[in-house]
């Protein structure tokens, strides 16, 4: 990339160990990864290979059993509203109306200020006309954006998504993936991505970082010098695709 | 199997009930019995009744009782379950005694409760609190216990403090289940009530069937009391479970009602 | 520490109970020690023993009874739509009106004694297992049913060999309710119908010389056989060949 930017996320030497009957299980093995301030970065693995538990560390819902994880120069001890994880799209809280979950983490701030914000974070992520709505009422790609929306009107620095299209079908994901774009576009956060699906990290992400298998290191990061939009059928996007199947070790045929 | 029509909904219990009075009034036709009611000696014993101008008072007493205990069994319960749940360190400790004291009929308290609160309307109420109280708390206990993590993480992530997360999320979060904990505490409440006003007290559904039997045999009464219990229990459960679905149909959760 | 927890509210309780004992008004109610003292002194005289067989005796016909007509009645509910919708009315009728409502109607038919006692457990126990039954079957998964169409499994043998193994994780839930049930019951008719039993002993120690430290044994001997009664029945669910329940 260019000038090099100041850390946002720093991980340093993060291993994690699961305690079992027997022998612990090491899932992380000394990560460390810098991430700067905007940066989009996707971690890519195939499933059960750590990368939610990195994230989850990273985002202070575990601690690690070695390591250090920092954010804007701060040991992480927990979760903050700084940095917000977006689930797949069941997190959101059925009990709630769409403003009614927008406005969930915005109980601190005066009543025209929340009113401000969640018009324009309904506004922002498409979902007009339905705030009134429940839940239960809405498709999931649309509790994926109202997840979205109540994880950016708390005006986070860092969002963590884990794997977040994974419940979508691929018409509705591909939709989403441009969305979560054009999002980040109108506000520019850093975003850390899990994703098991290898198109998606070329396709969203400014860095990929590639995983292996457990005891999870990382393998590779492999930087995404397209610019956006990217074109899906260009020879520079195959080329990346074939580089990270490649890292991940897999055939082109099936 | 083909759907069932609306009209056999109605119907097939309807026939149901035709069939059964019909073979009440047979058997009492036929076994010759002078003391057990026919369908309609039943009847003229509800006209008398409310004639008597007892019916609405004795239905009244009856509901009265039901709801100081219930509403006081109500306003503990909930809390002690969410903090049971919430804790599971208390849950261990009071786990013991809850199993103890759950098997206990409410009636076998009837001695101590005239102990503590002589034959005044008290002693009903705490019957019936006792009767409420555990099934409110129990169910209550297990709702907060299954509120998925992630919508925990999700409170705690957007820093609400445990006051907070409890108010806003654990509790909305567990009120399907809190629900029919609640619908399950009225029904016994109801059942406790009658055998309670059979006990202690001198008026009320349960007084008028051991009354109308001890004071000259009136199985009419006692039959029509028995049919009066029945519709009104059946009339409070329908209403409890219409609120029951409330949270189904609006935020669409799973729930399996019992 | 924290193997001692379950211990700490009972002794907390037992502690207040003391105190309560020895700060009353009435000098009636007795403290933990007399009600000790009354259950050896039950247990000397042999009365316990008696009167724990009877309430047992009881119980083990009604609930018995229950089991053997409510089980097959409540399948055949669940799966006969018509029969559901003809007789659940009826059923939920039926189910608020405390059985001790009935005793009157028993004692008529039954006379003073152990059958009407039975008659009482009998309908307490039947009405939640003839219920917890049809429900059983009507939630079954129907992909379970169309795969046994689907192998051309006759209708009764989709009933024994797909239905029934498919609802005993929720007909055993069901059997410790009503088992639950029927003890609650069994005390309360023998409070009224009957001269033996733990549901006579506490209303006759009060009534024939406010023996409340015998009326608290009585309690106390109730609560723990139904506590065993109940983690007897848990036993059964927890057996892991029939974990398959799908939300448990």
């Amino acid at each position: 990339m260019s000038a090099p930017l100041p850390s946002k996320v720093s991980v340093h030497g993060v291993s994690m160990r699961f305690p079992t009957d027997g022998a612990p299980i090491e899932v992380l093995s000394s990560v460390d990864l810098s991430v700067a301030d905007g940066e989009f970065v996707c971690i890519l693995g195939p499933s059960g290979c750590g990368k939610s538990t990195l994230l989850n560390i990273v985002g202070g819902f575990l601690r690690a059993s070695s390591g250090s994880v920092l954010i804007d120069g701060e040991p992480v001890e927990g979760p903050d509203p700084r940095r917000i994880f977006v689930f797949q799209e069941r997190g959101v809280f059925p009990w709630l109306t769409v403003e009614g979950n927008v406005a969930f983490g915005l109980f601190r701030l005066s009543p025209e200020e929340r009113a401000r914000r969640i018009a324009h974070y309904v506004k922002l992520v498409g979902l007009s006309g339905f705030e009134n709505a429940y839940p239960q009422e809405l498709s999931g790609g649309m509790k994926q954006r109202l997840e979205v929306a109540r994880a950016l009107a708390v005006n986070p620095d860092v969002l963590f998504l884990d794997e977040p299209f994974g419940a979508l079908d691929s018409i509705t994901r591909l939709v989403m993936r441009s969305e979560l774009l054009r999002i980040r576009r109108a506000e520019k956060k850093t975003i850390l991505f899990v994703t098991h699906d290898i198109d998606e990290s070329v396709q969203l992400a400014d860095r990929v970082v590639v995983m292996s298998t457990r005891p999870a290191t990382i393998r590779r990061i492999v930087d995404i010098d397209m610019p956006h939009p990217r074109d899906l059928s260009s020879p520079r996007y195959n080329e990346l695709r074939d580089l990270l199947l490649g890292e991940i070790g897999l055939a082109h045929k099936i | 199997m083909p759907t069932k029509s609306d009209a056999e909904r109605v119907l097939l219990p309807l026939a149901t009930a035709a069939v059964a009075i019909l073979v009440w009034a047979l058997a009492v036709r036929l076994s010759q019995t002078s003391v057990f009611p026919s369908p309609w000696k039943v009847l003229l014993g509800l006209r008398e009744l409310f004639g008597r101008g007892v019916l609405g008072p004795y239905i009244g007493d009856s509901l009265r009782r039901v709801a100081s205990g219930y509403l006081l069994a109500l306003v503990l319960g909930i809390p002690a379950g969410l903090a049971l749940g919430w804790h599971p360190s208390l849950a261990s400790a009071f786990n013991p005694v809850i199993q103890m004291a759950r098997p206990i009929s409410p009636l076998a308290w009837i001695p101590l409760a005239i102990l503590w609160f002589g034959v005044s309307e008290a002693a009903p109420g705490f019957l019936i609190f006792l009767g409420s109280f555990f099934p409110i708390v129990v169910a209550t206990m297990n709702g907060v216990k299954s509120v998925p993590s992630m919508y925990l993480l999700a409170g705690r992530n957007f820093g609400l403090s445990t006051p907070r997360l409890l108010a806003r999320v654990v509790f909305p979060a567990a009120l399907p289940q809190i629900l029919v904990g609640l619908r399950i505490a009225l029904g016994i409440a109801w059942i406790v009530v009658v055998a309670a006003e059979m006990m202690a007290v001198d008026s009320g559904l349960g007084y008028l069937i051991i009354d109308s039997r001890n004071a000259g045999k009136r199985y009419d009464l006692v039959v029509a009391g028995m049919l009066l219990i029945g519709i009104i229990g059946l009339a409070l459960d329908t209403l409890a479970q219409r609120l029951e679905r409330l949270p189904n149909v609006r935020w669409g959760f799973q729930q399996d009602t019992a | 520490m924290k193997r001692l927890l379950p211990f700490s509210a009972i002794t907390a309780l037992v502690v207040v109970w003391f105190w309560g004992a020895h700060h009353q008004t009435s000098g009636l109610f007795p403290d933990p020690l007399q009600v000790l003292r009354g259950l050896v002194g039950l247990l000397q005289r042999g009365l316990l023993a008696k009167y724990v067989v009877a309430s047992l005796y009881r119980v083990s016909w009604g609930y018995l009874l229950a089991v053997v007509t409510a089980i097959p009645v409540g399948l055949l509910l669940g799966w006969y739509r018509r029969g559901e919708l003809a007789l659940n009315p009826l059923l939920q009728l039926l189910r608020p009106i405390s059985p001790l409502a009935w005793i009157p109607i028993s004692i008529l038919w039954f006379g003073v004694g152990d059958v009407a006692a039975i008659f009482l457990i009998f309908l307490a126990s039947f009405l939640p297992l003839a219920v917890a039954s049809m429900n059983a079957v009507r939630n079954v998964p129907p992909t379970l049913l169309r795969a046994g169409r689907n192998f051309g499994l006759s209708n009764r043998r989709i009933l024994t060999e797909v239905i029934l193994p498919a609802s005993l994780p929720q007909l055993i839930v069901a059997l410790r309710i009503s088992l639950g049930v029927a003890w609650l019951v069994v005390v309360a008719a023998e409070m009224i119908a009957v001269n033996s039993g733990l549901g006579f002993l506490i209303v006759d120690a009060r009534n024939a010389g406010n023996r409340y430290d015998l009326v608290v044994a009585g309690m106390v001997m109730i609560g723990l056989i139904g506590l065993v009664l109940d983690a007897s029945i848990r036993q059964l669910e927890k057996m892991k060949a029939l974990k398959w329940g799908y939300g448990s």
